[in-house]
């Protein structure tokens, strides 16, 4: 629990993820420096951090920009869906723009500071009532200091000024490369107090970028580098992670995975909130088991949300029609709404906001992501990772039943060594399915090492799939001795199959 | 002819002080008796420096000749604020004002 003191002292960007990695927001009435590359992102941080406190806090902002960006700006806004003319008709939002190029003309004789600039931004926050404030850039504006042993000095200068008009802001400034460290002049990063670095980094020929919090003078945040997204619409998200505040209370309600057997194998159904993981090779029936489970959830009067990879639209309502599921008519219903896309069509920062959004936008109480692993070709096995703890974690936000497939058999092929890191530890009941051949015949069968919180079935049972889906055995005979692999497939064996 | 500056400072301070007694004591040895130096100080005045688009303080502007030229910094060496502000040297009454 954050007390009220600690709740004051933070101004929130109101930047989708970003305030959860800060832990509350920018440091109030202090300034913090943004650096990056350029193209990094920082412009498009700094104008959501007004436009979000005009929109979402009532707090008015000033813009301070030495590059004649104000139209360029006012067009991102708009495209974002903030009314920045209204905002400027009304005096909450200013731009003060302060052409530097009169420097070619102007000569320098001796010791100056930013005095007037100072006066001039101290003018317009008293006018406007600024609580926000942003200078972008500040490599704009030392590029007028013929002497750069001074930014040092004048930098605090101006972050003292702001500091005395109470504004809380946020400056950029340019690095050269992502990993050296320095700003620009050197400087920026010892002088202010807190300190964000954005990156714009090829990871595995995936472009990739990052958030770092590098420093909040006496104030806690997350450290490490997290992944955000810019898109023209949404702006910047930040992924948010493990971190981010699950719901409460668990549920105690238990709903019905589609096939009977399999709910008892469970100990009587998912809990309602439940994550659960199909895994399995290509054929082994993981798609028919997400027919069944949102069959009967159509059935119960549930929306789904069914998302897949790697097939058609057309394939897949002709694969369900084949099991008796028609997914026109439940789309008709407004139940049912089907994402078929393939994995490479958007990166994986942005698949995992489409994801959000349709959540968000949509509410299903059940989710279908079929197959998880898809996302293996396109990601480092760490961002992959990152992904599933923020969708589980916006699936468990809205208490969606949720099944995801997987065709790697190994734990490891996806997500690394499981552990308190990995996969396991993210998903509450993880159903294996395997079948091998046995006296010119396929024989499947199906266990589930792990449901959370629940008793459940220890055996590997026998199933068979015919025209009206999966029958699991249950009889308490697990299969013979003889007939029984030398080991569980899942625990040691190579992938014997899969379509990754 | 008369030579007119304005002085922008940002409150009383040394830096602000230096400036203007430089830029008197230049006047004074290039262009005696023919100047002007108005002062406005920025944090009383920020309109002006919005105006005129001041950014640094000191700056000197030289009014009302064109092309208008500035100087900024606390003009600690007189010949080059001299040149920098187009005074005629010592003994050439006119300067590059000669046309004029």
């Amino acid at each position: 629990m954050i007390s009220a003191q600690a709740q004051l002292d933070r101004t929130p960007t109101g930047i989708s993820g970003l305030d959860e990695v800060m832990m509350g927001g920018l440091p109030s009435g202090r300034t913090t420096l943004v650096t990056g590359t350029s193209g990094s992102g920082k412009t498009v941080v700094a104008m959501e951090f007004l436009a979000h406190g005009i929109a979402e806090f009532g707090e008015p902002g000033v813009f301070v920009t030495f590059e004649e960006s104000a139209p360029v700006i006012r067009a991102c806004l708009l495209e974002l869906g903030f009314p920045i003319e209204e905002w400027e008709r009304e005096g909450r939002w200013e731009f003060l723009e302060v052409p530097t190029d009169l420097t070619d003309s102007v000569e320098v004789v001796g010791r100056y500071d930013f005095g007037a600039l100072v006066a001039r931004i101290q003018r317009v926050v008293e006018r406007t009532h600024a609580k926000r404030l942003v200078i972008d850039s500040l490599g704009a504006l030392f590029a007028t200091l013929p002497d750069k042993r001074y930014v040092r000095v004048e930098l605090v200068r101006i972050a003292q000024a702001l500091a005395r008009m109470g504004v809380t802001a946020m400056m950029t400034s340019e690095r050269r490369e992502e990993y050296d460290g320095i700003s620009l002049h050197g400087v920026e990063e010892f002088v202010l107090d807190n300190v964000l670095v954005l990156r714009n980094v090829l990871d595995e020929e995936r472009r990739r970028r990052t958030v770092e919090v590098v420093k909040f003078r006496g104030a806690p945040h997350h450290t490490g580098e997290w992944l955000f997204t810019i898109d023209p619409r949404r702006g910047v998200t930040v992924l948010p992670l493990a971190f981010m505040s699950s719901r409460g209370q668990a549920s105690t309600e238990r709903v019905s995975t589609g096939v009977a057997e399999l709910d008892d194998m469970c100990g009587g159904g998912l809990f309602r909130d439940a994550i659960a993981l199909v895994r399995g090779p290509a054929g082994s029936g993981k798609t028919l088991l997400a027919f069944h489970f949102l069959a009967t959830a159509f059935r119960t009067g549930e929306r789904c949300l069914l998302v897949t990879f790697d097939e058609s639209r057309a394939r897949v309502v002709r694969d369900a029609a084949g099991w008796g599921v028609d997914i026109p008519a439940m789309e008709r219903t407004g139940q049912l709404r089907l994402r078929a896309t393939y994995p490479e069509a958007e990166s994986l920062e942005e698949h995992f906001l489409t994801l959000k959004r349709d959540i968000e936008e949509f509410r299903p109480d059940r989710f279908v992501l079929d197959p998880l692993s898809a996302l293996a070709r396109i990601a480092p096995r760490q961002s992959a990772l990152d992904l599933v703890v923020a969708l589980t974690t916006v699936l468990r936000e809205h208490a969606v039943t949720s099944l995801l497939t997987s065709s790697l058999l190994r734990p490891g092929a996806l997500f690394g060594a499981a552990g308190p890191s990995g996969l396991s530890s993210l998903i509450d009941v993880l159903i294996l399915l395997h079948y091998r051949e046995w006296d010119g015949r396929l024989e499947r069968s199906i266990a589930i090492p792990q449901v959370r919180g629940s008793d459940h079935d220890l055996a590997v049972r026998p199933f068979v799939i015919d025209s009206s889906g999966i029958h699991i055995e249950t009889a308490e005979r697990v299969i013979p001795d003889a007939r029984a692999p030398a080991a569980w497939p899942f625990e040691a064996g190579e992938p014997q199959g899969g379509n990754v | 002819m008369r030579y007119k500056f304005r002085v922008y400072v940002a409150g009383h301070t040394e830096r602000s002080e230096a400036a203007v007694a430089n830029l008197t004591a230049v006047c004074e040895t290039y262009v005696p008796g023919r100047y002007e130096i108005e002062v406005i100080d920025v944090s009383e005045r920020p309109d002006l420096a919005e105006t005129e688009s001041i950014v640094a303080t000191p700056t000197v502007v030289r009014q009302g000749v064109i092309p208008q030229r500035r100087v900024i910094g606390d003009l600690s060496d007189s010949a080059r604020t001299a040149a920098a502000l187009g005074l005629p040297a010592v003994g050439e009454p006119y300067g590059e004002l000669w046309w004029t």
